[in-house]
Formats: C-alpha cells, sequence, structure tokens
C-alpha cells in the first residue's frame, strides 16, 4: 500500500498522499481509496493514519475547548463574542451572573461592556448553533491586564511544546503568565511591558518556525540574549 | 434559485438515470416536446414562441437606427436581453437583471454572434454613422428547467420571422419606403444543453433534474456543424472525455433538430 | 488608434510575441500580498496583472442569506478603470457579472461546502491590468488565495486559455490574439482529480480543432499548476533560509 511523500514533506490542497487502507486524519480527505491533501502543510504518516499539520488555519468551535474573546456587542439578554472563529459566540448572564438576570434592574453593560476582554469556556456548538459561551468557572471571566496575539491555532500545540516544556520555559523566562485560548488567542500578563513583549517575540517566532526541529533550544537562547540585553541596558 | 428537492426525490432521479430512464419516462438523450410558433406578436418586428416540455418563452426583436461600435465602424449591432419575469417561477424576484438572466441572454446572443447569424454588413445605412441596431428580448413565461435551449430556440426563430421595412438614403437622411424585406441572415445556431449525473450525461434537464444535477454544458452548433459557443454552468465538473461526449451528443441532436425544423 | 497586425502568426510559425503555438506566456505567482485578507494572491501572466483576495469563512450578511447546510461562496470578478485600452467604467458591467458567475462555480466545486455552514466565504478578483486570459489568470490567483486563507480544498483550482489563430490552435491567447483570433476556449480543472469546472467557447471550431483545443489548454492548465504549488510552498522555504541563515 503505497505513501507518495516523505514524512514532513510539504504538501498542497490534491496532492495524493496514500493509497490504500488509510485513515484519513486532520487537513486531509479520501476518496476512492486514496487519501489527499486538504491544506497546505506537512504530511504526516503515523501507522495507518495520514495527516497534514496544516501551515494555516482558523479556529472552528468545540465544546469544552478555552477560547479568549472580545466582547462586540451587548444585547438585550445576552453578550455577542468574538473568539477568532467564523462564527460568533454568546454569552448569557445566566453563564456569568451568580443570581437570576432580572432586565429591568440589571444593566448588562455594567457586567461586561463591548471591548471587554474574557477568558471563556465554550459550552455547546453544533452544526445549527452558534457557540454558547460560559464564565461562570474558576479561572474564567474578564481580563482586566496584559496582551492578548493571535497565532494560527495549529500552532498552539506547539506554543505548549512537549509535555508543556516549551510555555513553562516561557513563562519562567520572562516572568510572564501565559493563558493560551484553544481558538488562537493568547493571553501574556507581566510585571513590566518589556517581559511581556519578550514573551510575545518569542510566541511570533515559534508560529513562524514551528516547522522546524531545535526551536525550544533557539527560542531558550534568544530569551537569555534579550534578558542579559535588557540587564544590561538597566545598569 | 434556491429551490428544494426532497432527499427521496433526488435519490429516485438519480437511480433512475443511473439505469437509463428518467422521471418523465424519456430516455437520456430524448429531447422534451418542442412547440414553436413565429409571428404572435405583430407590434415586434419579428417574434416567436417556444414551449419546450412546460417550459414557455417568447422573444419579440425590435430594430431600431443607432450609431455603430467604434471596432465595428459599418456593421450592424445586436443586443440581447432576457428577463426572469417573477410571474415565470416561485424563485423570479422582480428588480434588475440578475446573474442568471444575463448570462442566459450572454448565451444565447454568444450562439447568434459567433455563428454570424445575422448578416450585419447588410445592416450598415451610413459606414461609421448610422447602423441598424437588432434588439432581442427574451422573456422567459414559465420556468421548467432548460431555459437556455428554449430560448436560443425562439430567438433564432424570431430573428428568422424577423421584417425591416425597406428603406433608401436620400442626401444623408432615412426614408423609409414601402415594403418589408427579410432580416439578412446567414447562419440558424441550434444550442444543445447537457446535465451531468456522476458519470452520466442527460440531454435538456427538467427544472428538478437541474436542481439535482451536477453541472450543465452547453454547446451552440451553427450550419456547418461547427461548435460557436460553449458554456459550462453550475457548480460542479466534467472530466475532458465527458466534454467530448457532450460535443458528439450536440453535434447529433442539432442536426436532428435541424432537419426537423428545415433550417 | 492601433493598427491591425495583417497576420497572428508569421512565417516561421511564430506568434506577435514570438511563442511558439504551444507555449504559454511566463507566469508569476505570489501568495500572502494583502495583509487584510484571510488569503490572497497575485498573478502576472504575459502582461495581465491581477489581484486576488478571500475573505472567510465568517458570519454571512444579511443573515437571511445564510445556508443551514453549507457555505455561501460569493464571487466577485472586477476590472479597474485603468485596466483596458478605453477607460472603463467601474460600474459592474454585463460581463463582469457573467465571469463572475462562472468564476464562482469554476472555484466551488474544490471547496467542502458542507463543512462550515451558516457561513460565507467571499472571493474577490482585481484585474489591475488586462491583457486576454483575465478569467483563467484571476482564476488561477483565487484558487491560491483560497489556499492561503487555510480554506481546506480537494485540489488547486488552474485555468487556461487555448484558442484559434490564422488556422492554428495556439495556447494561452494573449489580447490581439483573443480579439482577431477566430476561437477562444478558455478552460479551468483540478488537476488531481482531471475535473473542468470552467469551459466556455466564443468563435468557430469543428469538433477536431474543438478537442486539440481542449487537450492543448488542460496541458497548459498543467504546467501552470505546477507554478502554483510553488508559489504555495515558497512561504516554507522563505522560512527555511531565515532559519539557515542563523
Amino acid at each position: 500500500m503505497p505513501t507518495f511523500f516523505e514524512p514532513k514533506q510539504v504538501v498542497t490542497p490534491g496532492d495524493l498522499l496514500a493509497e490504500g487502507e488509510y485513515i484519513a486524519g486532520e487537513n486531509t480527505y479520501v476518496e476512492d481509496k486514496k487519501v489527499y491533501a486538504a491544506r497546505l502543510g506537512l504530511v504526516e504518516y503515523d501507522n495507518k493514519r495520514v495527516s497534514v499539520v496544516a501551515l494555516k488555519s482558523f479556529y472552528v468551535p468545540r465544546a469544552g475547548d478555552i477560547v479568549i474573546g472580545t466582547v462586540v456587542e451587548v444585547g438585550f439578554n445576552s453578550w455577542t463574542v468574538d473568539i477568532n472563529a467564523p462564527y460568533k459566540a454568546f454569552l448569557r448572564p445566566s453563564d456569568v451572573l451568580s443570581r437570576p438576570f432580572k432586565p429591568q434592574k440589571d444593566e448588562l453593560s455594567q457586567v461586561l461592556n463591548a471591548g471587554d476582554l474574557i477568558v471563556a469556556k465554550i459550552v455547546s456548538y453544533d452544526r445549527s448553533h452558534d457557540p454558547q459561551l460560559t464564565v461562570a468557572e474558576p479561572g474564567l471571566g474578564k481580563i482586566t491586564r496584559g496582551q492578548i496575539v493571535k497565532v494560527t491555532p495549529t500552532k498552539v500545540p506547539r506554543i505548549i511544546g512537549r509535555k508543556g516544556s516549551m510555555i513553562s520555559m516561557i513563562k519562567e523566562q520572562t516572568g510572564c503568565q501565559i493563558i493560551l485560548g484553544l481558538n488562537g488567542v493568547v493571553l501574556i500578563t507581566g510585571k513590566t511591558l518589556e517581559d511581556e513583549q519578550l514573551a510575545l517575540t518569542a510566541i511570533n517566532r515559534i508560529e513562524n518556525e514551528s516547522h522546524t526541529s531545535g526551536l525550544t533550544d533557539r527560542i531558550t537562547q534568544m530569551l537569555k540574549e534579550e534578558k542579559s540585553k535588557q540587564e544590561e541596558i538597566k545598569e | 434559485m434556491a429551490s428544494v428537492v426532497t432527499r427521496l426525490k433526488k435519490k429516485q432521479i438519480e437511480q433512475l438515470i443511473e439505469n437509463g430512464k428518467r422521471l418523465d419516462g424519456r430516455d437520456l438523450t430524448d429531447y422534451r416536446e418542442i412547440k414553436l410558433e413565429q409571428g404572435i406578436i405583430e407590434r415586434a418586428e419579428g417574434s416567436a414562441r417556444v414551449l419546450l416540455g412546460k417550459t414557455e418563452i417568447v422573444v419579440g426583436t425590435k430594430i431600431e437606427m443607432g450609431e455603430p461600435f467604434s471596432d465595428t465602424p459599418n456593421e450592424g449591432v445586436l443586443t440581447v436581453n432576457a428577463e426572469l419575469v417573477p410571474l415565470a417561477s416561485p424563485e423570479f424576484e422582480a428588480g434588475p437583471p440578475n446573474e442568471d438572466s444575463v448570462e442566459l441572454a450572454r448565451i444565447v446572443d454568444r450562439g447568434i454572434r459567433e455563428s454570424k447569424a445575422i448578416d450585419t454588413a447588410k445592416l450598415c445605412i451610413e459606414p461609421g454613422k448610422k447602423v441598424f441596431v437588432v434588439f432581442v428580448d427574451v422573456y422567459v413565461l414559465n420556468h421548467d428547467g432548460n431555459l437556455i435551449d428554449a430560448s436560443a430556440l425562439a430567438a433564432v426563430a424570431a430573428l428568422m420571422n424577423t421584417k425591416m421595412s425597406n428603406y433608401e438614403v436620400e442626401d444623408g437622411e432615412v426614408k423609409v419606403k414601402s415594403g418589408y424585406v427579410p432580416l439578412p441572415l446567414k447562419d440558424h445556431p441550434i444550442t444543445v444543453t447537457c446535465a451531468k449525473f456522476g458519470d452520466k450525461i442527460v440531454v435538456d434537464p427538467s427544472l428538478e433534474e437541474e436542481l439535482v444535477m451536477d453541472a450543465r454544458l452547453t454547446m451552440a452548433i451553427d450550419d456547418d456543424g461547427d461548435i460557436c459557443a460553449i458554456q459550462k454552468g453550475g457548480a460542479g465538473y466534467f472530466t475532458p472525455d465527458q466534454v467530448f461526449e457532450v460535443a458528439k451528443i450536440a453535434k447529433d441532436k442539432a442536426k436532428e433538430r435541424r432537419k426537423k425544423l428545415d433550417w | 488608434m492601433n493598427e491591425k497586425p495583417e497576420k497572428l502568426i508569421d512565417k516561421k510559425g511564430l506568434r506577435l510575441d514570438g511563442r511558439k503555438p504551444d507555449e504559454l506566456r511566463p507566469v508569476k505567482l505570489e501568495v500572502g500580498v494583502i495583509p487584510n485578507a484571510d488569503g490572497s494572491a497575485y498573478v502576472e501572466q504575459g502582461k495581465n496583472k491581477i489581484l486576488a483576495g478571500v475573505y472567510g469563512p465568517r458570519e454571512v450578511h444579511p443573515k437571511h442569506l445564510a445556508l443551514q447546510d453549507r457555505t455561501v461562496l460569493k464571487c466577485r470578478y472586477h476590472m479597474a478603470p485603468f485596466s483596458v485600452q478605453e477607460r472603463k467604467s467601474p460600474a459592474p458591467s454585463r460581463r463582469e457579472v457573467e465571469l463572475s458567475k462562472v468564476i464562482r462555480e469554476s472555484l466551488e466545486p474544490a471547496i467542502f461546502m458542507e463543512y462550515y455552514p451558516r457561513t460565507m466565504i467571499d472571493v474577490f478578483i482585481e484585474v489591475l491590468q488586462a491583457d486576454g486570459g483575465t478569467r483563467c489568470a484571476g482564476i488561477t490567483a483565487a484558487a491560491l488565495a483560497l489556499a492561503d486563507a487555510g480554506i481546506p480544498m480537494r485540489d488547486l483550482v488552474v485555468a487556461c486559455a487555448a484558442g484559434k489563430v490564422d488556422d492554428t490552435i495556439v495556447l494561452d491567447l494573449m489580447d490581439e490574439e483573443d480579439k482577431l483570433g477566430t476561437a477562444d476556449v478558455p478552460v479551468a480543472m483540478m488537476p488531481n482529480l482531471n475535473a473542468i469546472s470552467l469551459l466556455q467557447m466564443d468563435g468557430k471550431l469543428t469538433h477536431e480543432e474543438f478537442e486539440k483545443a481542449v487537450n492543448l489548454a488542460v496541458e497548459g492548465c498543467k504546467k501552470i499548476y505546477a507554478v502554483q504549488k510553488e508559489a504555495l510552498k515558497a512561504k516554507y522555504v522563505g522560512i527555511k533560509e531565515e532559519e539557515a541563515e542563523e
């Protein structure tokens, strides 16, 4: 049963990746026992599973995902949130307030207003309904400090690293708190602006070089160099 | 057009076609019954009415005087317009021409223009200044599929029915004389549209078939049997072999029709 | 006023721009040229200069046009007023309306429409300079823009025209050949699936000539397809080179 590319080779939509009894993994599709690439990326052969690690993709909501979003509209009895996806998400008062919502008395904009950033969890999503969010869980809620950066969602695992190695290293080197929304939005909260910028630079580089090897070492190196430069300037 | 065909019906149509038959009992390469009448609108210079199954088209032609195009200063002008009038289908809305009516008009136009059906050189009144403009207006009165073939047929029939006033140019002025002359025609193109269902090709799709088909392919054939216009439509595709299969079918069907109509 | 050339193919069998009948014009493709768009591409083919941009999948506006089970694909082919010899009015012409439709129908079979219900994908094609074969070059760029946007596709769509000029079937008509030749056959296809998603013709061809023209156009498509793939991969290569320098 033949495969037609070397692992980690760059493939484009329509490339025939394998023929025979294979399972179509991410970013591929099957027709007539042939597995084709559906997106530009690097092909991976894992036993019977053929998939493509996409260079660029967009986030498709999934129930249970932690996401970072921006409130874009305060409605009469709900908020509309931009979660960097093809669909707008909704947040109902019952998923925010710890008490019942009384439209005559309560003003939604006093709780969350347009332009506010939130860390939320997707409660439900299916093909016929827009995603529903909740912030009524520990660790979720309005963001009051920090910067956000958008990355392509397929790169989030790379930013986390194997067993969290990459993200822990960045947090350590920069002293920043980092929350990774699975929708490709990353929140960086540091003690100083320079620390936050450093973490941001690291994350951007990881996104651009995610397909290369030795990345963790290079990023560690870069962060160390930048930090000593900053220390020199302070003296 | 957003009409919905039930899944059951879709399956039914597809299965029938797999077995070489269609909903209305036709073979894959059969046309529905065609009725053609000419001269039904006396106020128009020429007119024709076509019934293709339940699809009904009326075409009227009008002739006016106007300026030639700058790149063809000694030739008459052809303008084709199509109206998908709201009463013809629950899907048609009133308003300016949408992409379907623009496409229909341009396909009909292409068949007539590229086959050089109208002898435009004979429509020149004053070289570079005045020519005859032939307006062909396609009016869809009932939509039951294959508007293209029905409209193209009605358009050519209307042109064949078109009479122009006799005239002569005196002192730079156009003077109308008595009597009429037929619009000078050199060709009578015939258009054949096929629809694709998987690996089967079907001729003259009905409306329901159009809602289920993968794509359509239209070819206009001139008096010599040559192809003078082609348009693929719909969101599907044809393999190169299927394209050539359609070309052969179009050639045969056009020949058949030409004989029947005595064109 | 330009003078009409006597012959479009000279005694040596070469065309007005020195090409052989089965020769393509040089094609240059670049991906990711409009930062604001979700995906974009730029094509130069002969004197054609065409930009394609893609936005989506995103929410449908107006809402009532959304489809419950699939995405809505919209396409706008538009020519800049300065793109042609005689200034063209910016208002959409009937030709642009028709081309927008057939181009959309050429791209749709490549997209998995059912993947993102209740969304829309917008494809914008802007012709900055026209030199014959703009719909084909536009489709080639639009397909790259869709892939650049990360929209899953069955295959890239690539397009090329063939035609008849002075009794010879030729590939990739330029402006003069388009205007003065006797047939023009634009073809768009998904090469890996052997699927023709756009086919038009105007002119006069015997069945044999038509077959020859289609086959020639398909060959031309396959050559441009190779350039498309390289243009997409170039994003990776650029990054690899940066890394090598360190």
